[in-house]
């Protein structure tokens, strides 16, 4: 266990190096400068570019990049109040925490509502209960994150008034719903429809007639052993999801005026800020590697078939 | 002779059919998987079944036990009528499921993966509250799994670290967990290798002899099943055709079919092999969601008349304990 998270550190270290390489490469292959704008002088901006580094080969900007953010240095943005250093903007000014805290409400929301509800699908499977959950599922997953933002801002924001408009910095419980909502529909939806099949499959095994056969009730022989056994592929699901999920949405955190990370993260790629995008990328990165190497452990918590080795075989 | 017997368990006219979906929307349409099944099986003896896959045998099997609900007849247990659908009686299951039991054909499959080994057998302790104390639960484990030849640290590993043999002897304990009267036997051999086949059949049987059990044994190895059973039937596109004594069933098939299904057995002997005749059938094996009228063998049998795709045939006793359905037997016109 231990060799095997060693061994899965060590590879982490190198998905991120290169993740490093090739978010550097193409940034540098958008057209543009983050010091372009209508007023400056060509002067002007090969100043400020040399001031950054920014005139130097690629090549040593990279190994420069390589090289602070191991002494974990990540740098200073280039757009903010001169010298801010990334570390503060990301940390330090909350954005981080915000877009954790919406997430992760966002996920416990999709978790608790998208498994029952797959569950029950799969346990009335072909009565109406069914088929109105298909529908509505199979709506959440294809309508966009956007249009389903904006109908609730519109309905219950505008025209009832019953939550704030903009959320802002979530102050208060009521704050929460609509962005929540916005953020974990889809993800229940499909956590739902996931379940369902999975569920199905699993009922239909033999050892739930062998369960069956041996006078389990109907509601433990879901809950106990068919829900353990299903619910692999919803972990594998949640693994990306988690990580993607507080990490901020752009859409939702844009739709309701949340100075969230996922927005920031946008504003910077649009403006060119270098040294964010680079440390915002790393960032969002290591959280996956690590989100997968939970989900991975996960398993074998799961399922004692799965055995984890450091050994390729 | 056979009178005397208690009988255990007995069907009538059972009947299990499956909804699917049709063509058209809205449409339904019913696989008739097992089609007005009688037999009786009698107490400590092994009914074997035989018939080729997909003619209901498996079903039949899960039905008598209510894994299925049937879609109607009537299954005595013991004298107690536990599904009669003309009297509307649908007794819980409840307490049966500690006499009725099933070893089923997939051993890997038919145990709870997550589940450890002493779990797997103590659930069913539990259910049925079968011990008093955690104490008196653990030796109980501990006896079954020696009792069908594990050992008892084997209690605490997941299924999926056995062989396949052991795995079907885990589903055996299991089984025996509950101190049952009837087990069925659904192809409890035809997923393992030969070398253990035959190391579980006698278990079956030592079994049997120590327990008095009663067997419904399921299979489609004919030579296994005239090994294991006292009395044969055989199946056809959900239905009975032929139900005799092992020897008798064997050594003088009535039916056409019985006939055929016997001259494929293999025989060890290559010069009697090829000395005997075999029976050819002709075509597939019919759609049983759209069964053949009148006798369901009439497509493919090579003695059919017009009264077999007109009339279904009635299954009764030809000679003492010997019972078919066929019409050509009425006229008294089989070759047998």
């Amino acid at each position: 266990m231990v060799a095997y998270i060693l061994k899965r550190v060590a590879g982490s270290i190198a998905i991120l190096l290169l993740i490093m390489v090739v978010t550097f490469l193409l940034m540098n292959a958008i057209p543009g400068s983050p010091f372009l704008t209508e007023k400056s002088t060509p002067e002007q901006i090969a100043l400020a570019e040399a001031k950054y580094g920014l005139d130097k080969p690629l090549y040593v900007q990279l190994w420069n990049y390589i090289k602070n953010y191991c002494v974990g240095d990540l740098g200073t943005s280039l757009k903010m109040q001169e010298g801010t250093p990334v570390k503060d903007i990301i940390f330090h000014q909350g954005k981080f925490a915000l877009s954790i805290k919406l997430g992760a409400c966002a996920l416990v929301i999709a978790v608790l509502i998208g498994i029952p509800l797959g569950c029950i699908a799969a346990y009335y499977r072909g009565s109406w209960i069914d088929g109105l959950l298909r529908v509505l599922t199979t709506v959440g997953v294809a309508v966009p994150t956007f249009v389903l933002a904006a109908l609730l801002l519109v309905v219950f924001s505008v025209n009832l008034n019953w939550f704030p408009t903009l959320s802002g910095s979530l102050p208060d419980a009521k704050s929460y719903v609509l962005p929540v909502i916005s953020l974990s529909f889809y993800y229940t939806c499909y956590i739902a429809k996931l379940m369902r099949t999975s569920m199905l499959d699993a009922i239909h095994q033999d050892y739930i007639r062998t369960a069956k056969a041996k006078g389990v009730k109907t509601h433990i022989l879901v809950l106990k052993h068919a829900l353990r056994n299903s619910l692999i592929p919803v972990i594998t699901y949640l693994g990306p999801v988690l990580a993607g999920i507080i990490t901020g949405s752009f859409v939702v955190e844009s739709t309701f005026s949340i100075p969230g990370l996922g927005k920031y993260f946008v504003q910077c790629v649009l403006s060119r800020d270098y040294p964010v995008i680079m440390a915002t990328t790393v960032v969002l990165s290591a959280l996956v590697i690590f989100m997968m190497l939970i989900v991975d452990i996960t398993y074998k918590l799961v399922d004692p078939r799965i055995t984890l080795t450091a050994k390729e075989e | 002779m056979s009178d005397e017997r208690k009988k255990l368990v007995e069907v009538e006219s059972l009947r299990k059919y499956f909804t699917v979906k049709g063509n058209k929307l809205f449409e339904k349409k019913y696989v008739q998987a097992v089609e007005s099944v009688s037999l009786f099986i009698y107490q400590g003896e092994t009914l074997g079944l035989v018939g080729e896959s997909g003619c209901g045998k498996t079903t039949l099997g899960r039905t008598i036990i209510r894994l299925y609900e049937p879609t109607s007849g009537r299954i005595v247990y013991d004298g107690t009528p536990i599904f009669d659908s003309e009297q509307k009686i649908r007794l819980n299951m409840l307490k049966y499921r500690r006499k009725m039991q099933i070893i089923f054909q997939d051993p890997s499959a038919s145990l709870d993966p997550r589940m450890t080994v002493g779990e797997i057998v103590g659930e069913a302790l539990d259910i049925h509250h079968l011990t008093q104390n955690k104490n008196e639960r653990r030796d109980r484990i501990c006896s079954l799994l020696s009792e069908v030849g594990l050992n008892t640290e084997h209690a605490n590993r997941f299924p999926h670290e056995f062989s396949g043999g052991q795995q079907q002897r885990i589903g055996i304990a299991r089984a025996l967990a509950v101190d049952p009267e009837f087990i069925v036997c659904d192809e409890p051999i035809s997923a393992l290798d030969v070398s253990i086949q035959s190391q579980i059949v006698n278990m079956l049987e030592d079994l049997q002899r120590e327990k008095g059990l009663t067997y419904l044994f399921i299979a489609h190895d004919v030579s296994v099943v005239r090994h294991i059973s006292d009395r044969i039937g055989v199946m056809y596109l959900g239905s009975l055709v032929e139900l005799a004594e092992s020897y008798e069933l064997c050594n003088h098939p009535i039916h056409p079919y019985t006939q055929t299904l016997l001259s494929a057995v293999p025989l060890p002997d290559p010069e009697k092999s090829r000395a005997r005749q075999r029976i050819l059938l002709e075509g597939d094996i019919p759609s049983p969601m759209n069964p053949p009228s009148g006798c369901r063998f009439h497509t493919r049998c090579p003695y059919a008349t017009e009264r077999c795709k007109a009339e279904t045939p009635v299954f009764r006793e030809y000679s003492p304990g010997h019972y078919a359905a066929c019409h050509l037997l009425e006229q008294g016109g089989s070759d047998r």
